[in-house]
């Protein structure tokens, strides 16, 4: 697979002309040297141990194509969330369209590809380009590194506050079946700017594909951010997301992650508190069916004093669905002060369907407040039993119980479409 | 209102009930009394249809109906209620949205139309004054970080707004001080009518000193060994149990 690779790495080598000698073509290569030592994940990586991506797609993709993308047209009006009051940037197969892209205007928002940005912004590109995510050595946002020749480029300008969120809708058009694509963005939000993006990937055909995405954020001192994902493709969907957060002094992060569909999906959210004072909300919900497969890491790293982070996961698995959650949290020796909270709780609605879940924490400081917690089991059956006695059916009494059980979560989303959109889906799935 | 013919139950192999016979009419409260592990809390969870008891022989005929084929669910819709000896918190359930849900459930059994939130609303208001019971704590998710006493309140509460045919009340006085005794009995006493019926099934006499039995009961070993007026209650206290195990061992052996 590595010589299918490293194949297709020069033949993309040759398509770009001259662009193979700037500075993100030297990042390139550096990714390429660590992933053509190691490759996808093996049986035994403990990171994926619960989660064999690395054999399924090397059997199912074939890594010759990578870069070969078909260039669809699509049709916005069939995208979720078209109409929403937001800035639209649409992209297909982990191409941005540009069309769509040259109307967003508004004060202190510059929204670009990340081709454009490497002649307008070269400054911020070599700065953080690839700076997060090679560091991580994460196989797959390696291989996006690699591969990724477009993408969105999205900085906010000092104190500027948005008006409206910022909508990625990322969709699959799968021509080319079992492709892979790359999709990757920058984001910097610099100090004092307040802002709220959503990605939203959905699929038009239930063809099998691989999207494989990767985010850097910048978040400078004293910002805001709210940051919702929600992952709703195809259930022949293979998708791995690499989101990396560095965020600086005083800076406020919300993260929201929402799985309804998907074959296999894996996210790696990283979070760096590289200064002091940092406030770091990480709110997960999933709700898997048939063999869905949906696998959670977390990351949060206490890196200085006074810092605050929170996170929140939950899932509700049915049939004979997989779910993973593995939270980890350092706490550094100069990190004092440190409040650090995580708590996974499941419902397994099935006894076919199974959850791997595991905090992982790791703290070197002597002062500071750390809890975890996970629990997993089926609906409490008193509690249905009360509900019901006193004259609540069977099926309602669940679904007010799984309600319950989601609420919390939900009611953290601050943008009305989206919190009316997967409440709405939660009803259907859930009565 | 209620019959009840040789009624035998067990729970995880084990047999609890042994055949318990009582027949129950309209306007009567009657007493369930018996030491420790005789069945009490067994038959009160049977009749509510608890699903890990077993029925192994024997009827119960609930206003002329077979309930021991009715789902849980069923049987409160047919008038049946139960107020929990341990009533369970359920965070993040509204009790406004668990008792309107619950209503509703109710008259669209009996093909009424739901109740709109004007008039549920003034129920509530109603039934809450009836029974003591805070707003605050109706505001809350379901007893959840409620006190013993709250939850037994709440039990009545719901009672009150459910406005049952037969009323059981399992152990409701365990662990309250007299102020709450006082409280929850009151909220009994001015909910009994000619047409409905209560069990209050208890350890303790002192329940009976606010709520009146008109029979009293007591079950030993699965069965019910005697039967009298609000007198026998009286014995008991004075007695202990010790006097019916005798009684009832020595017949025995």
């Amino acid at each position: 697979m590595i010589d299918q690779l490293i194949d297709s790495f020069k033949k993309f080598e040759l398509q770009l002309n001259g662009a193979s000698k700037n500075s993100w073509h030297q990042i390139r290569k550096k990714a390429m040297e660590s992933f053509s030592e190691k490759g996808l994940p093996k049986a035994k990586n403990e990171e994926y141990r619960y989660t064999q991506l690395g054999r399924i797609l090397d059997k199912k993709f074939q890594f010759s194509d990578l870069s070969m993308v078909g260039r669809d047209s699509i049709h916005g009006e069939n995208i979720l969330f078209h109409d929403a009051d937001a800035y639209h940037i649409y992209i297909n197969n982990g191409i941005v369209d540009k069309e769509i892209n040259s109307s967003l205007i508004a004060n202190g928002l510059i929204i670009l590809t990340l081709q454009e940005a490497l002649g307008k912004y070269p400054k911020d590109i070599e700065a953080h380009l690839g700076n997060y995510s090679n560091k991580n050595n994460d196989a797959f946002a390696e291989l996006n590194t690699i591969f990724s020749y477009e993408g969105v480029f999205i900085k906010v300008e000092k104190n500027a506050n948005i008006d409206k969120p910022i909508l990625l809708h990322y969709s699959g058009t799968d021509h080319l079946n079992q492709s892979i694509y790359q999709s990757r963005n920058l984001i910097i939000v610099e100090s004092g700017a307040q802002v709220e993006i959503i990605e939203s990937y959905s699929s038009f055909e239930k063809e099998e594909y691989f999207s494989n995405h990767v985010s850097e954020i910048v978040v400078e001192a004293n910002a805001h951010f709210n940051y919702y994902k929600l992952q709703n493709q195809s259930n022949k969907t293979y998708h791995v997301d690499n989101t990396y957060i560095a965020q600086e002094k005083d800076s406020v992060v919300t993260s929201y992650i929402f799985t309804l569909e998907g074959k296999i999906i894996r996210n790696n959210l990283n979070f760096a508190l590289e200064d002091q004072n940092c406030e770091t909300h990480l709110f997960g919900l999933y709700v898997a069916h048939g063999d869905n497969h949906i696998d959670n890491h977390t990351v949060v790293n206490h890196k200085f004093a006074n810092c605050f982070s929170n996170q929140i996961y939950k899932g509700i698995l049915d049939d004979t669905a997989k779910a993973v959650f593995n939270g980890k949290i350092f706490v550094q020796p100069d990190a004092q002060k440190t409040n650090a909270f995580q708590s996974n709780k499941n419902i397994l609605l099935t006894d076919t369907a199974s959850m791997n879940s595991k905090p992982q924490l790791e703290i070197w400081a002597d002062d500071v407040k750390c809890s975890h917690g996970c629990t997993t089991g089926q609906l409490d059956e008193e509690q249905l039993f009360y509900l019901r006695s006193r004259g609540i059916s069977k099926s309602s009494a669940r679904g007010m119980l799984l309600h319950a059980f989601v609420d919390d979560v939900l009611d953290k989303i601050k943008i009305d479409f989206l919190h009316d959109f997967v409440a709405n889906e939660m009803n259907n799935r859930l009565d | 209102m209620l019959k009840i013919k040789n009624l035998h139950a067990s729970v995880a192999g084990q047999q609890i009930l042994k055949g318990i016979n009582l027949e129950i009419k309209a306007g009567e409260v009657h007493a369930i009394m018996g030491p420790n592990g005789s069945g009490k809390s067994t038959l009160a969870s049977v009749l509510a249809g608890r699903e890990e008891y077993e029925v192994t022989e024997g009827e119960v005929e609930f206003l002329g109906k077979n309930i021991l084929d009715l789902s849980p669910e069923d049987r409160a819709r047919e008038g049946l209620f139960l107020a929990f000896q341990y009533p369970v918190e359920i965070p993040g359930v509204s009790s406004n949205n668990f008792l309107r849900t619950a209503l509703n459930q109710i008259r669209q059994y009996k093909g009424l139309e739901p109740m709109d939130a004007v008039h549920f609303l003034k129920r509530m208001k109603e039934k809450m004054s009836l029974v003591e019971i805070d707003q605050k704590l109706i505001n809350r998710s379901l007893n959840e970080g409620f006190s013993g006493g709250e939850k037994k309140r709440n039990e009545i509460f719901q009672m009150a707004m459910l406005e049952p045919k037969l009323a059981i009340l399992d152990e409701t006085d365990s662990g309250l001080d007299i102020d709450a005794l006082r409280i929850v009995a009151n909220g009994v006493n001015k909910l009994k009518s000619k047409d409905n019926a209560t069990i209050v099934v208890t350890h303790y006499q002192r329940l009976l000193d606010y709520i009146v039995p008109d029979f009293v009961h007591v079950l030993y070993k699965g069965r019910i060994v005697k039967s009298g007026d609000k007198s026998l209650a009286m014995e008991l206290e004075d007695k202990g149990y010790d006097w019916i195990k005798v009684d009832v061992d020595g017949v025995v052996s």
